[in-house]
């Protein structure tokens, strides 16, 4: 899961303050991080976003998954 | 009718901002901020062409000495001059080639009135480039190898042991990394020519640069630690610009060094923090660095406590700061009148 130091706002600016790294997110990958920070797991996430926009439920799977490789690619996600 | 306090007379060297710069104008902001009772910043020059002689709000008065080539005593008959006139209570020394000296005659300033807060010898030579690889293992620290060498023709074997690229370093100032024996063997006449011998050849780390800046009671303790990335390296691997950061390693790291050597004064460990998380110690410089002025901005003013510590007053250790507080160094053309530079230049104090 998304390590717990790690700082978002509102308009998706992510800070890793372990690294000095920081990156920017659009809304949705923003929403995610936020969901991850409120110890949602995946598959909540995914119903959470599949409930609320209008996509089908391989279209989230692909994404949220691609963006949580993202997340590790990048040394946000606790080892 | 008001009170008039005398200020605190605080000597401070390391006045060239340039872009290798010094830290005695960052040192100066951060003790402007943080010292609540007036203070007199009196600069400690060494050429007349250094920014912070001429720059508003930071020197009272500069006074120019001489290099620390002419020895301890040179430079304690000029202290003594200065003290004189201006009555100084606490000096700090910025560069590390000075250090000795100001070592030296630290016991006689005081028998003066003016306080320091700086290393012993011992703990001065523990860090020296010469000894790193050494202490950490004696302390269990990661130093990459290195070797001291006189002769540019030790670097065939360095070579064949280290492997390239490696760094070829001055004993004081200067690293260069070197991709072949040909570009070690430039960078070796370049530096020994410039800084003297011997030269120090270290094994390559790859990783992110990480700094840190703090502050040794002397007993074994931590005053301040502020972790910081560079984020833009000059030419000369200055950082530009840089991040504070929150990592409980980085932390540990510099309270093992305090607690190995008692380190007395600031200080600045330079890290290469690689992909594996491993933190290789590369240098460490007996002083503070030239960013100091973020450990100001980011909660825990480093300068300020040393002073008040150098006064005898007991500075509880800091507990916080900023994680995400940046610095980016800027240049700027300041305009000065020729008749200040003349009087520098000409009478040796402005």
């Amino acid at each position: 899961m998304i390590k717990k130091n790690i700082a978002t706002n509102e308009f998706g600016f992510v800070f890793n303050p372990a690294t000095g790294d920081s990156f920017s997110s659009n809304p949705v990958a923003a929403e995610i991080i936020q969901l991850m920070k409120d110890n949602h797991s995946l598959n909540e996430i995914k119903k959470i976003l599949l409930d609320k926009y209008e996509v089908d439920k391989m279209t989230i799977e692909k994404d949220v998954d691609e963006f949580v490789g993202l997340l590790k690619e990048n040394n946000l996600l606790n080892k | 009718m008001s009170e008039n306090k005398k200020p605190i007379v605080i000597a401070v060297t390391g006045l060239n901002a340039i872009d290798s710069p010094g830290p005695g104008v960052a040192v100066i902001r951060a003790l402007r901020d943080g010292i609540k009772d007036p203070i007199r910043i009196i600069g400690l020059a060494y050429e007349s062409l250094e920014p912070g002689i001429y720059m508003d709000g930071i020197c009272d008065k500069t006074y120019q000495i001489s290099y620390p080539a002419a020895g301890a005593e040179v430079l304690y008959q000029s202290i003594k001059f200065i003290h004189d006139k201006e009555n100084i209570d606490v000096i700090i020394p910025n560069f590390d080639a000075e250090l000795y000296n100001f070592i030296t005659i630290a016991p006689r300033l005081r028998s003066l009135g003016i306080h320091s807060f700086l290393p012993s010898f011992e703990m001065f030579d523990a860090r020296d480039k010469l000894n790193l690889y050494a202490f950490g293992k004696k302390n269990d620290l990661l130093v990459p190898k290195d070797k001291a060498i006189y002769n540019v023709y030790e670097l065939n074997q360095i070579g064949e042991d280290f492997g390239y690229p490696l760094v070829v370093k001055g004993k004081f100032y200067e690293a260069v990394v070197a991709y072949t024996l040909e570009q070690a063997q430039k960078a070796f006449y370049k530096i020994s020519g410039k800084w003297g011998l011997p030269i120090i050849v270290q094994q390559f780390i790859n990783g992110t640069e990480v700094n840190i800046a703090a502050l040794g009671d002397g007993e074994g303790n931590a005053v301040s630690i502020i972790p910081m990335k560079k984020m833009y390296i000059t030419d000369k691997g200055k950082a530009w610009a840089g991040i504070t950061l929150e990592d409980d390693a980085l932390l540990d790291l510099a309270k093992k060094f305090v607690a190995a050597t008692k380190w007395r004064g600031g200080f600045e460990i330079e890290i290469m923090k690689t992909a594996n998380d491993e933190l290789y110690i590369m240098e460490i410089n007996p002083r503070f660095p030239a960013w100091i002025y973020l450990s100001a901005g980011a909660g825990q003013n480093q300068p300020a406590a040393l002073v008040k510590i150098a006064l005898g007053e007991k500075v509880e250790p800091f507990t916080t700061y900023d994680v995400g507080k940046l610095f980016i160094r800027y240049s700027w053309d300041h305009i000065v009148d020729v008749s200040n530079f003349q009087q520098f230049s000409a009478f040796g104090s402005l």
